[in-house]
């Protein structure tokens, strides 16, 4: 069973704000959500290991490239502040 | 003569080549009819101002005997596939001002194949949900009954194609979000083998379910489009080069494996008999009907709904307000991540958020992710043992035809409308839907789909046997 706590602590987690309300209409779906999920407890897996994939390097190899500043302006125009090409955040530390 | 926003990509193809229409009067006559039509079925977030430069570039290379069947032909593209310069919001606030840096890896192949671009579709939030009614701009409607959803979450997409708004168009499928709405609006979708085609540019969603594919008028035209945007590609490493999997060989004679035990109580009547029908169509046809055994399929929607959320709440951390998207401003930089993301994301986002942080934390990974994941595996395992007896597995694409708006508030009862879908993107294997049929309600009558499952990178079989279906329809 869920409880309207729980729901609030993993809102928390996951950075957002529930209201009452709606931490409450969240909790009673969950409960239904969480039963039907929870038919997974009564699958019976086969007792040999699982197949591990084969390995191999997904990073692209660096070659050539692109030329440096060509997407900048492109990024920086989705910056919800800038100043030049420089995303403005909040100052976290203080100087006192 | 149809209008020419009629036409499937193979005929509109041919007009241009035969000098029926050029392809200014192929583009108008989808764009007006998107201008017309859009107010009331709200298919589009944006249709977009003509491009004069690739009309021009487009009609020049097909009176030089340019090849491409795309050239000239306007697609429609989900909001969640970039087009550089152009919003892409996945149908959010969040990204509502959000416009694309870069061209998605589907769009730059459309491009070079000479393809237009009408506009970008509606879609549930961040591709989550069945209707299109989670979309934060309103829900679309289904043309072939307005008082009904298009399914979702390409529901856009599809009510674009069906009600002749372009000639076809891309969707993004992660848990049957392309294959139900076409089964609803009575047209042809493809979910593609994972890493058939890149997912760079693809707003994610699941990054272990999504795909990128067609949703098109007929059989062919989704070949054509699906050849045009697969391909491995050095942006994406999940996609997967050809011969990957040991090749399929299909004879005249499709052996199609029909998992009875799952075909209950919970598929509507007359969307069985559709499905029975169509199966003896088929046999008739010289194809041969087998039984198969998929018992874990029963587990399949759960496991989905560990692993969709599980990867939604991963994915979805990047949208935290600072670098792009809606950005709100509280007191501390935490008040600013939780009151961007409090606003930006729509019930359903936040709810699979939740859901999602839930299983994967501490005391409940092994009991829900992990396990979860074995299923899946041990899902991929059973089709791989079925497709020793059978090319391709067939079921009814969802149980009933398109529901009226509000129909499935609570949100298992929506989720369960995925309930044949998920599987092949657990397993990863390509799946198509195909129209089998109508069936009545409340006066109208309504298109059904029926659903193949191939083995991975088995689409050949695929458009084979949906075009088999194909072929009873119009026969």
């Amino acid at each position: 069973m869920a409880t309207v706590d729980d729901v609030k602590k993993l809102a928390a987690l996951s950075r957002i704000e529930l209201k009452d309300a709606q931490l409450q209409k969240f909790t009673n779906e969950f409960d239904s959500i969480l039963a039907y999920v929870s038919q997974l407890e009564s699958l019976e897996l086969p007792s040999a290991g699982s197949e591990k994939p084969q390995l191999r390097n997904v990073m692209r190899v660096e070659g050539e490239p692109h030329p440096s500043g060509i997407y900048t302006e492109k990024i920086a125009a989705q910056f919800p502040a800038r100043e030049g090409d420089a995303l403005v955040v909040k100052q976290i530390i203080k100087h006192e | 003569m149809s209008r020419f926003n009629e036409l499937t990509i193979v005929r509109a193809a041919q007009a241009l080549r035969t000098k029926e229409c050029t392809v200014r009067e192929l583009w108008d006559a989808c764009a007006t009819a998107a201008r017309e039509k859009n107010p009331e079925l709200n298919a589009y977030l944006e249709i977009f101002d003509v491009d004069e430069a690739a009309i021009e570039a487009a009609q020049k290379r097909i009176e030089a005997g340019d090849a491409s069947l795309l050239c000239g032909i306007p697609l429609a593209l989900k909001d969640n596939i970039l087009l550089e310069g152009k919003v892409a919001s996945a149908a959010s606030k969040m990204l509502a001002n959000y416009r694309a840096t870069y061209d998605a890896t589907v769009v730059r192949k459309l491009k070079e194949a000479g393809a237009l671009f009408v506009g970008r579709t509606n879609m549930d939030e961040f591709a989550m949900g069945s209707s299109t009614e989670h979309s934060a701009f309103g829900p679309t409607k289904n043309p072939r009954d307005t008082s009904r959803v298009p399914g979702g979450s390409s529901g856009g997409s599809a009510a674009a194609v069906a009600a002749h708004l372009c000639i076809a168009a891309l969707g993004s499928d992660t848990g049957g979000s392309i294959r139900q709405p076409a089964a609803y609006t009575g047209l042809v979708g493809l979910k593609p083998t994972y890493g058939a085609v890149s997912r760079s540019g693809l707003i994610a969603m699941g990054s272990s379910l999504d795909q990128i594919g067609p949703l098109t008028k007929s059989v062919e035209d989704g070949r054509i489009l699906y050849e045009a945007i697969r391909g491995s590609d050095p942006l994406d490493s999940t996609t997967i080069a050809d011969g990957l999997y040991s090749a399929h060989v299909s004879s005249a004679a499709l052996r199609i494996g029909v998992p009875r035990e799952l075909i209950g109580d919970g598929v509507d009547e007359d969307v069985k008999a559709v499905f029975e029908g169509v199966l003896k169509k088929l046999e008739e046809a010289g194809h041969s009907i087998v039984d198969v055994a998929l018992p874990t399929s029963s587990h399949a929607l759960a496991a989905y709904y560990v692993i969709m959320p599980a990867e939604v709440s991963t994915n979805l951390a990047r949208l935290d307000g600072i670098r792009y998207g809606h950005a709100s401003r509280g007191d501390t930089l935490l008040a600013d991540y939780v009151q961007s993301r409090t606003e930006g994301f729509g019930e359903e986002t936040l709810r699979r958020i939740i859901l999602g942080t839930f299983v994967l934390s501490s005391g409940y990974i092994d009991a829900y992710y992990r396990k979860a994941d074995a299923a899946r595996e041990l899902l991929r395992s059973e089709y791989n043992a079925a497709f020793k007896n059978c090319d391709v597995i067939a079921f009814p694409t969802t149980p009933s035809p398109a529901f009226t708006f509000g129909a499935k508030s609570d949100p298992l009862s929506m989720y369960l409308e995925d309930v044949y879908t998920v599987t092949a993107n657990l397993t990863g294997m390509p799946a198509v839907s195909v129209p089998m049929g109508d069936v009545a309600r409340e006066g109208n009558m309504l298109p059904v789909g029926i659903h193949f499952t191939a083995p991975h990178q088995g689409e050949e079989l695929l458009f084979v046997a949906a075009s088999e279906v194909e072929k009873t329809q119009t026969a």
